[in-house]
């Protein structure tokens, strides 16, 4: 299996962009990524496109298609990801994979979602379809209603607060404050959380990530080829994947997600890494108490330690582990799938040194983590400095 | 009430778990699953999947109030989305209602009644079903 | 002899007290409770509808009785608010008890006597041999016009009779009934509401035809007024009741335990039901009942029970009329408007 390097990477502006549609969002990505990497679109092999739920939110299957017309780069083959939240992140592995095998050289891996053209009742049924459709949205079980039944277990088992929780949608605003590509700018304090709309209990509107449009892109490259692109090659050295049960209520735990620690385990004896080695992390904070059982799942913490960890601090941009400087999914917004490949594209610059006000210092080593529904599907990928 | 895109003979391929609470037992290994299942996931092949139907006991292993609800279900909100541990072991994720929400606690016990659960708007079909009540 | 081998109702757990009704539209509370003997009424959850408390009754009539559902060949289910114009309830209820797939099933429509000419379908089949146990249940979700008379008194609930010959524990003597075309409350297809015939749904509709089915039964079975232990009527209001055992000669202490709809308001199809049932809750064996029911358009059936010694090993199980009656939680005017789906655009 050849080495693999990120050699280009590039991201919209993610927010409620009324002016633009699914194809300009995701044509605009390829195309800064592509320049980024200094390369000319002729020299792109083919296309891995995630997206969780066109079908739904404007009609359109057969996405990749789509995408590689209005980039301009038929007749090179374009396959669609999908595995709900996680499809940016399952699509980014499909790309190293292709790299990896030989079959490919350079490809394209795209993330996108349009979630403003509906209403926001339909754009909330559609990602219930992350979920099991005919046993718990059937039942009335919405997305948020699947993460508060997992945070009621954490409060009820290790005595997590709504306060800690909180403490997340905070650091990531503030984080996102310092990101020009988020969809939200403003800080916000612990008090603004707590009076937030109540969404599904203990789960209230700031402790959701928003309905957001967007879309991202990276080019990857094998690592020997690298230097013809750019002077900062980042190299992929992990990428793990593992699967749990679609239904919440079938999993052993409501509060641990297997699939993240399966995922790790694999990802850190790729990378011949522990979690100590991580210099700065893109977790899935689609809510809040996700980011906390995060923490103890990629094992940053220990199991029910991820509320104190966030108070004491140690996860914020000058903490002992940076996570989410981006802004996570809370602050920098949520583009079902593209998330999954604006983690790849934070990370990148991170360990570029190009994430200016948010640098995280010295950053040599970083990881993403990217979930689909509430927990069955996870896909981390650590990345390096490889100059 | 309106629907989300439950098909007329998925609804009807699912009425036997839904109002009886049918579920699977695996004849090699003994564990029990809800819903049905024709493959055991620890077994696989080894495994002998019969039918089984749960008592509708069992109690609450977490919970929560949904304020605000998906298309169909704007008239019900807000309600109480639970997972309930059967007292034969599976859970199962359902609405908790007709009890005071002082009694819905982790550990609460609960039984199984028969309720209108969706509706596909005014001319579709009614989608009825099990939900669970406290039990005092 | 054919008999009831098990039965059970539902109540909807909500309540509407008939002062919170009077508040909305100008009248006198006090002035209506003493008029209709109606205190309060049961009001169905939002999920709840004439399939659910059907269903609900019948596990709880299958669990008094003790019986293999598969062992029910028919299911007769009588309401005016069937959820379903066409489409029966009555397999909803069969396959929710386990009874599907051998068995005839159908629904009734009779107003408020759909629910014992159910029974009487099944005294039938269950009496020439035909089936082994017959199951059947009167429901309703009973919709009163805002304003009207009948918004104080129409209620929800539900209560389902198992018929059969073994396992009795109150054996049906006889049954009569008496009917006439008779225009004193109907709903014509589309309409919310029905309407009503005021006080002619008096004199020439309840009372007539109560009278005569009552006293073509003790005809028929050579009883009098006094062999009765207890009397269960159709029960619009508080008062109707009473004055109809006066007129038959019953002391009214007897009709006590069958009035429910002071605290429930008329459920219609279900309201002698669970007149009925909450007699055999308490009743000792070798007492006698005499139940008679009323549907307008109009018609009445009118029944002769005896309880057994059966009744005393199958008491206590499953919930009592008593227990319906005292789980409660009062909701205001504009809750019970949302739950009635009284809203136009719901």
């Amino acid at each position: 299996m050849r080495r693999v390097a990120i050699v280009g990477a590039a991201m919209t502006k993610f927010g409620e962009e009324w002016e633009r549609g699914f194809r300009e969002m995701i044509a605009e990505a390829g195309v800064k990524a592509i320049e980024d990497a200094n390369m000319s679109g002729k020299e792109i092999d083919a296309i891995y496109g995630g997206t969780m739920a066109a079908g739904r939110l404007i009609g359109q299957e057969h996405i990749t298609a789509l995408i590689a017309d209005y980039m301009g780069l038929n007749p090179i083959p374009a396959t669609r990801v999908e595995a709900a939240c996680a499809s940016g992140g399952v699509a980014l592995r499909t790309g190293y994979l292709a790299v990896a095998s030989g079959l490919h050289d350079v490809v394209v891996v795209g993330g996108v979602e349009k979630m403003t053209d509906v209403p926001v009742g339909d754009a909330t049924v559609a990602l219930g379809g992350a979920g099991d459709q005919e046993w718990e949205l059937f039942m009335g079980a919405t997305f948020p209603a699947l993460y508060a039944l997992m945070a009621r277990r954490h409060m009820h088992e290790f005595g997590t607060t709504e306060e800690q929780m909180a403490m997340v949608a905070v650091k990531n605003h503030y984080n996102a404050s310092k990101n020009p590509y988020a969809h939200f700018q403003k800080r916000i304090t612990v008090r603004d959380v707590m009076k937030s709309r109540k969404v599904a209990s203990p789960l209230k509107l700031f402790d959701c990530s928003p309905i957001t449009d967007g879309a991202a892109a990276v080019i990857l490259a094998p690592l020997e080829k690298a230097g013809k692109y750019t002077d900062t090659p980042v190299e992929i050295i992990a990428s793990a994947q593992a699967s749990d049960t679609l239904a919440l209520h079938h999993r052993k735990s409501l509060t641990t997600l297997n699939a993240t620690v399966e995922a790790a385990r694999k990802a850190y004896g790729m990378a011949k890494m522990k979690p100590n080695d991580i210099d700065v992390c893109e977790v899935h904070d689609c809510f809040t108490i996700a980011e906390i059982i995060a923490y103890e799942d990629l094992g940053f913490f220990k199991k029910g330690k991820g509320g104190k960890a966030i108070e004491d601090g140690e996860t914020a941009l000058d903490g002992r582990i940076p996570v989410n400087t981006s802004g996570g999914l809370k602050g920098c917004g949520h583009p079902v799938g593209a998330t999954g490949v604006k983690q790849a594209v934070e990370i990148t610059w991170q360990l570029r040194g190009e994430a200016k006000d948010r640098q995280v210092k010295g950053a040599e080593v970083g990881m993403t983590h990217n979930v689909g529904g509430s927990g069955a599907t996870c896909v981390i990928h650590i990345m390096r400095r490889a100059d | 009430m309106s629907s989300q895109t439950v098909g007329l003979p998925l609804a009807w391929r699912r009425i036997p778990e839904r109002y009886g609470l049918i579920g699977s037992e695996c004849q090699n290994c003994k564990t029990k699953y809800f819903p049905v299942r024709k493959i055991c996931p620890n077994c696989r092949r080894k495994g002998r999947m019969r039918e089984v139907r749960f008592s509708g006991r069992g109690k609450i292993y977490s919970y929560t109030v949904v304020h605000a609800p998906p298309t169909g279900f704007e008239l019900d909100a807000p309600y109480i989305i639970a997972i309930v541990e059967l007292e034969e072991g599976p859970k199962l994720t359902t609405q908790i209602v007709d009890c005071d929400a002082e009694d819905v606690r982790i550990g609460a016990p609960v039984r199984m009644i028969f309720r209108r659960i969706q509706e596909d708007g005014k001319e579709g079909l009614l989608h009825y079903g099990f939900k669970f009540t406290v039990v005092k | 002899m054919v008999g009831i081998v098990g039965y059970g109702v539902h109540i909807p757990r909500y309540r509407i007290k008939v002062e919170e009704i009077s508040r909305v539209w100008g009248g006198d509370g006090g002035e209506v409770k003493d008029g209709l003997g109606i205190m309060e009424k049961s009001v169905p959850g939002m999920d709840e509808d004439a399939a659910t408390m059907a269903v609900e009754a019948s596990r709880n009539a299958v669990g008094y009785a003790g019986i293999n559902p598969r062992l029910i060949d028919a299911v007769f289910v009588g309401s005016e608010s069937h959820p379903y114009a066409v489409k029966p309830t009555a397999t909803i209820v069969a396959e929710a008890i386990g009874a599907t797939p051998d068995l005839t099933a159908a629904d009734l429509q009779f107003a408020c006597k759909a629910g014992t000419t159910a029974i009487q379908c099944c005294m039938g089949m269950c009496g020439s041999g035909m089936i082994r146990y017959g199951l059947g249940v009167g429901t309703d979700v009973s919709q009163g016009r805002p304003g009207d008379d009948l918004e104080y008194s129409a209620g929800a609930g539900a209560a389902a009779f198992i018929i059969g010959k073994e396992g009795v524990i109150a054996e049906i003597e006889g049954t009569c009934s008496y009917t006439t075309d008779t225009p004193d409350f109907w709903r014509r297809p589309g309409m919310d509401f029905p309407s009503h015939g005021g006080r002619f749904t008096g004199a020439p509709a309840y009372f007539k035809h109560t009278v005569n089915a009552s006293k073509c039964l003790m005809e028929k079975l050579g009883l009098k007024a006094s062999d009765f232990d207890y009397a269960v009527f159709h029960q619009p209001n508080g008062k109707f009741p009473v004055q109809v055992a006066k007129m038959l000669g019953i002391d009214t202490e007897k009709i006590k335990q069958g009035l429910l709809t002071p605290l429930i308001g008329n459920t219609y199809s279900a309201a002698s039901l669970i007149g009925l049932a909450s007699v055999l809750d308490v009743a000792k064996p070798g007492k006698r009942i005499l139940l008679t029911s009323f549907g307008s358009g109009a018609g009445s059936d009118s029944f002769s029970i005896v309880v057994t010694d059966r009744i005393l090993e199958k008491r206590g199980r499953g919930r009592t009329v008593v227990q319906y009656v005292g789980d409660k939680e009062y909701v205001d005017y504009g809750v019970y408007v949302k739950q009635k789906r009284k809203l136009k655009t719901l």
